[in-house]
């Protein structure tokens, strides 16, 4: 009858627990990490999968999300204070710290995160990781290692990506919805420029992709539950994933800036 | 030779194996049947260490499976073929690949020769052709030939079938327990066979161990378990539910 009062503790216990399986798992995956050459074809075929297919949605998100920096930037310049070739500024230093790097994660959060914890889940539910196991091969580094090291690869490209496309969406839009020419904005773009925060934003989305990744991961291997579990699991790995980005996106901001 | 002692699993506060003792001889085809939910699949899944015990002790030719690392399990495991209830394939690799796949990582094979193993187990089993197949592509009977397949490649000493005719119509349940016979009339196989279905017990276990309650209940001749005055037994053979 009391039960819901101990709901805030047994939530509590069940996420240290959560916690305390990811640490375990994630360590039982850097004790493979130094035979990574074994399973370098599988990390060929995650790069494809995880990269190369997602830089159409990438280039799309960050192509508008520059453009829109643009154009309410200069909304915000109506007032006739700042003068309009500052936008380049603005669109550059947004896009370089922040768009394309937080764009680029939640849309690969939906992308790549769900597409894991299902794979991975139903792999589960099926007893496929069984099999593996029972043919010998260590499910940890077969399955997790390959994905989260494709991702630590691909998403700094696919952050370099977005960069260009979001700077080209917010010259395009300005171009078009205010009276600055392409010059102008690119000196915007060069008067604030700071080799640094290009660095960031990669390093950004390198935490980001390992954090994608390693919670589906973790999600998808410990589904059970049928194809309910495997739901689940797709669902918790999109929110736990959106929470750890913005968390992470905040915590690196204040070590590193 | 399988020993079995003490064997305890419960899952939180399930108890779903309680102090299980058994051993299985080399050769043995030994029939493990028992309500679903019994803990057959757990029982089987503690004997290659995918299922960690609470209590007891596996000994697999006569080494202790339960404090083994992952290394010695490895080893333990190549001379170990598992098929899976529903055939458990990897569904992004094709039939070929799913049985190629043990045999480059435990074998010295060159390709060639691994090439023709593939060819060699799935004839065995009556799919040749089907190498370039997706397991989606499949029936549920012929994935379950291909679990067979790919376990027999390794040429395991020990073979578990978890529910290997389940849910089969009935001509492909008997070529599946002809398949068992085939394997088993080798000599040079154990097999651990775990079911629900006393046809596939009469077929081929030449001794069969019944699961109730986590308990072993009986351990006897297929024979026996036929002439059982034992209402549990008897309730279980001729699956008359209104017995006990
Ligand atoms: N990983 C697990 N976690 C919790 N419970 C489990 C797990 N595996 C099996 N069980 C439970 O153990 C019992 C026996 O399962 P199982 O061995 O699969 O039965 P069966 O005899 O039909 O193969 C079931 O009630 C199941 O719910
Ligand atoms: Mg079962």
């Amino acid at each position: 009858m009391f039960r819901f009062l101990f709901y805030p503790a047994n939530l509590l216990i069940d996420s240290l627990e959560g916690v305390g399986r990811y640490v375990e798992l994630m360590a039982s995956m850097f004790r493979s990490i130094f035979s990574w050459h074994k399973y370098l074809s599988l990390t060929i075929d995650h790069l494809f999968h995880i990269g190369v297919l997602s830089i159409p949605i990438v280039i799309l998100t960050s192509l508008f999300s520059g453009m829109v920096t643009s154009v309410q930037a200069a909304y915000q310049f109506e007032s006739g204070f700042v003068p309009n070739w500052f936008v380049g500024s603005i669109v550059g230093e947004s896009v370089l710290l922040e768009l394309a790097p937080m764009m680029t994660a939640l849309v690969m959060t939906g992308r790549i995160g769900a597409t894991i914890a299902a794979e991975i889940g139903t792999m589960r539910v099926s007893e496929q990781i069984d099999a593996l196991e029972s043919l010998s091969f260590d499910p940890v580094s077969f399955l997790i290692l390959p994905r989260i090291l494709a991702a630590a690869i691909m998403f700094p490209v696919l952050i370099i990506i977005a960069d260009c496309f979001g700077i080209i969406g917010g010259l395009f839009a300005a171009v078009n919805a205010m009276d600055v020419s392409s010059l102008e904005f690119i000196r915007g773009l060069r008067n604030w420029f700071r080799p640094f925060d290009a660095w960031f934003g990669l390093i950004k989305g390198l935490f980001f992709g390992v954090a994608i990744t390693s919670i589906a991961c973790y999600q998808g291997y410990y589904t059970s539950g049928g194809a309910t579990g495997v739901g689940k699991s797709t669902t918790a790995t999109v929110v736990i994933s959106c929470v750890a980005i913005v968390f992470l996106d905040y915590i690196l901001a204040a070590i590193l800036l | 030779m399988i020993e079995v002692k003490n064997l305890s699993k419960s899952f939180g506060e399930k108890g779903v194996l309680s102090d299980l003792n058994f051993s299985v001889s080399h050769g043995q085809s030994v029939a493990i049947v028992g309500k679903s939910g019994a803990g057959k699949s757990v029982l089987l899944k503690c004997l290659i260490g995918l299922v960690k015990p609470d209590e007891g002790t596996i000994y697999v030719d006569n080494k202790l499976i339960n404090s083994m690392n992952f290394g010695q399990l490895q080893e333990i495991r190549s001379n170990i073929g598992m098929v899976f209830q529903f055939g458990a394939l990897f569904d992004s690799m094709t039939v070929g690949e799913n049985i190629s796949l043990a045999l480059q990582k435990l074998t010295k094979l060159s390709s060639d020769e691994i090439k023709e193993r593939v060819y060699n187990s799935l004839e065995e089993v009556d799919m040749v052709n089907t190498e370039d197949l997706m397991p989606s592509e499949l029936s549920g009977g012929m994935k379950k030939r291909v679990g067979i397949a790919r376990a027999i490649a390794i040429k395991p000493a020990y073979l578990f079938y978890d529910e290997p005719t389940t849910g089969l119509d009935p001509v492909m349940t008997d070529s599946i327990n002809r398949l068992i016979l085939k394997f088993q009339d080798t000599g040079e196989v154990t097999s651990v066979i775990i079911t629900h279905e006393m046809r596939t017990v009469y077929d081929v276990a030449d001794r069969v161990l019944l699961l109730h309650g986590g308990e072993i209940w009986f351990d006897g001749r297929p024979e026996e378990i036929k002439n059982s005055d034992d209402l549990v037994v008897q309730q279980f053979v001729t699956g008359n539910s209104t017995l006990v």
